[in-house]
């Protein structure tokens, strides 16, 4: 018999190792026969820590489970998933039945909660591999073309097709290429990343060994930030285990092609989620933006070709080499394809992984799914896309979460994290909080965005202060209008967005009068800055 | 945690140097090490991957994770990004920083707490989040952070 009680950072972080202790004492003082795996996270934090135990009709779900309660559960014999369990409170019935899960189109999360993340054979036994095996197969501009017609675009943020950017490496005729997989998830709002790498690695490393097949790439890189500790330990097992179990190295899956992988530590700074500044970091530098062109495509990683894509992108290669293109791309609206891994975060009430087809809106997503926010109170406002997204207020909650849809509405979907605001926020102070952040993060390359944020802390101060507001809202307007204009990369070329939105959108929080003209924002017909 | 020591420094370094872009996995190396990256290590890795010693000054300077002196007895890492501000952070940190008489980025006079600013822990459902030597917490109110300051204290 198994009892799951998940080793995710987001449970940990609520006392799932004092759960999963207290599970085990329980077990050895009643001799039972019982095994406590420790499984990712389902997704659904305001449960955590969630257990589920093995029925003989499918897992059990309890949560969220204190360590004081454990005894209590066993008492009401929740091993066997009784309901009776204390009347119990945390007694959720079967975990695939709770509406937050069976809601979801999990292709890229299939896995992702129900397996021990370091088990192969868990992973093989879930269609693991299976995406890897039709790959090989194929030829390299078969796997492109593969890729290509699902439509997948880049989970990262910025939504460039992933299949062209692969092309472009494959017909690139050099002695050695790069896949190299951004795990520097560092847009506040957002852990998908951290949770597919927590809870299914194996998935990542089926997804880059294909890309490796595909452009004729032998070797790869995870580039992770240091924030998280633990993706980092459960990486590097996994990758150890795949060396060891014949899934890397010389001779991947007995078909005699190479893939080495290696996962190396960011170190905190945000401006290594910028392909570029992620190459010349990991190839041992100040992460320091790169012009484009070159395209890493073209000259990456130590001047090779280079795929550089994010741990979503990468991990849902599998699932279309092993579902078909069709099926992939049969989920989602316009150009955008496939699923999206929506982070619900902030204040919210039902935080969590939301997996779903594009197209659903912004307002579902929080209170279908998120049922509004954690505090109570009326919602206010809302940030998607992390910190370089912009502010969207009521009035704007009908947009589907569409990369197009958004760009018309001057935000941004990003990497997919919404982070939800209620009454009590300040929208001045979270402007200048966004140019704060972006001069922190600033790798100071080029001076829109190295002097340009500094600038714009200071005039907000000015407009929060109250001095000479009308002027200072219109240098604050021409200072964006440069940042967006005249920077080399999304930092500075997207701190205008939260800052802008917020003046557009929130506009007593500035005291600004209604004479005002509008912000300058992206231009009709423009696209969003390719970045992340 | 150990006190710098220039030949345990130089043996990381050895062990480390042919790794292609190595100069990262040295620098958190010698800090999980040591607890932060002395400035004798400077010309020591400016020699073993051949860069000069202004180049590795400025990799160490540019990433927020070195540290240039050792760290308190405890570290503790609070998110002061946006999903963590919707939660009430700002008044979490203001509420500690009084309490440990430091600043984000400081260290305690008696050296037992190092506070550090982070943005982001990924765990955003669940904030205000903070790590504290490693360990995850979510949801930490002031009440909370004194209840993990008052654990360590008390453990020490």
């Amino acid at each position: 018999m198994k009892v799951f009680v998940p080793c995710d950072m987001a449970a940990l972080s609520v006392g799932a190792d004092a759960v999963a202790r207290a599970i085990t004492e329980q077990v050895a003082a009643r001799r039972l026969d019982v095994t406590v795996v420790r499984n990712g996270s389902r997704g659904m934090f305001w449960l955590e820590p969630l257990v589920e135990v093995e029925t003989a009709k499918g897992r059990v779900a309890y949560g969220p489970v204190t360590a004081e309660a454990v005894p209590g559960l066993f008492e009401a014999g929740f091993l066997e998933g009784k309901t009776h369990a204390l009347d119990h409170t945390l007694h959720l019935g079967p975990t695939e039945e709770i509406p937050y899960l069976k809601k979801q189109e999990r292709l890229t999360f299939a896995r992702c909660g129900i397996v021990d993340p370091l088990s192969l054979s868990d992973y093989v036994s879930r269609d693991g591999y299976k995406g890897l095996q039709r790959a090989l197969t194929m030829t390299p501009e078969a796997l492109v073309e593969e890729v290509t017609n699902s439509g997948l675009r880049g989970r990262g943020g910025a939504g460039f097709p992933t299949g062209i950017k692969w092309k472009t490496v494959l017909k690139t005729v050099a002695d050695q290429k790069y896949i190299v997989c951004n795990a520097d998830e560092g847009d506040s709002g957002t852990y998908a990343d951290r949770m597919i790498m927590e809870g299914d690695p194996f998935v990542l490393i089926e997804g880059m060994t294909i890309a490796g097949f595909a452009v004729g790439a032998t070797s790869g890189f995870i580039y992770l930030r240091s924030e998280y500790p633990h993706a980092f330990k459960t990486m590097k097992r996994a990758i150890a285990i795949a060396y060891e179990k014949g899934y890397l190295g010389e001779n991947v899956a007995g078909s005699g092609k190479k893939f080495d992988l290696d996962v190396r530590l960011g170190a905190g700074a945000y401006i290594c989620g910028e392909e570029t500044s992620l190459l010349e970091s990991l190839e041992g530098k100040r992460g320091q933006i790169r012009p484009k062109p070159p395209l890493p495509a073209i000259e990456g990683l130590f001047g090779k070709p280079t795929v550089v894509n994010n741990v979503i992108s990468l991990a849902t290669v599998p699932i279309i080499l092993d579902k078909g293109a069709e099926y992939y791309k049969n989920f989602g609206m316009g150009k955008s394809r496939g699923t999206l891994t929506i982070q619900l975060a902030g204040n919210i009430k039902y935080g969590g992984l939301v997996e779903k087809a594009f197209g659903i809106t912004l307002r579902e997503a929080i209170y279908d799914f998120g049922g509004g926010t954690f505090s109570g109170r009326p919602f206010r406002a809302v940030q998607v896309g992390g910190p370089l997204g912009a502010y969207f207020p009521e009035s704007l909650l009908d947009t589907p979460l569409d990369y197009e849809a958004f760009a018309a509405k001057k935000g941004l979907v990003g990497h997919g994290g919404i982070v939800v605001f209620d009454d009590t926020v300040d929208l001045a102070r979270q402007a200048r909080f966004a140019m704060e952040f972006c001069a922190i993060e600033s790798c100071g390359k080029c001076t829109p965005c190295r002097i340009g944020s500094t600038r714009g802390v200071e005039v907000i101060d000015r407009i929060i202060a109250n001095q000479d507001r009308t002027k200072n809202l219109q240098v604050l307007d021409d200072l964006c209008e440069l940042m967006l204009d005249g920077s080399l990369c999304a930092l500075g070329g997207l701190t205008p967005y939260p800052v802008l939105s917020a003046v557009q959108h929130f506009p007593e929080d500035f005291d600004k009068p209604a004479a005002m003209p509008p912000s300058p924002m992206t231009q009709p017909g423009q696209e969003t800055p390719s970045w992340r | 945690m150990h006190t710098w020591d220039t030949d345990r420094a130089s043996a990381i370094i050895q062990e480390l140097q042919q790794l292609p872009g190595a100069v990262l996995p040295i620098l958190h190396a010698l800090q999980e090490e040591f607890g932060y990256v002395d400035e004798a290590a400077v010309p020591l890795i400016a020699e073993a991957v051949n860069i000069s010693k202004a180049e590795v000054h400025g990799v160490i300077s540019f990433y927020h994770d070195f540290r240039h002196h050792p760290p308190g007895r405890h570290t503790l890492k609070m998110c002061r990004a946006e999903a963590c501000q919707s939660m009430g952070c700002d008044r979490v940190i203001d509420h500690v920083e009084k309490r440990l008489g430091a600043k984000l980025g400081e260290t305690t006079a008696d050296g037992s707490f190092s506070l550090d600013a982070v943005y982001c822990l990924g765990n955003c459902a669940l904030s205000p989040a903070v790590m504290l030597d490693g360990k995850p917490y979510g949801r930490v109110s002031a009440q909370v952070a004194d209840f993990l300051i008052d654990d360590v204290r008390r453990r020490a």
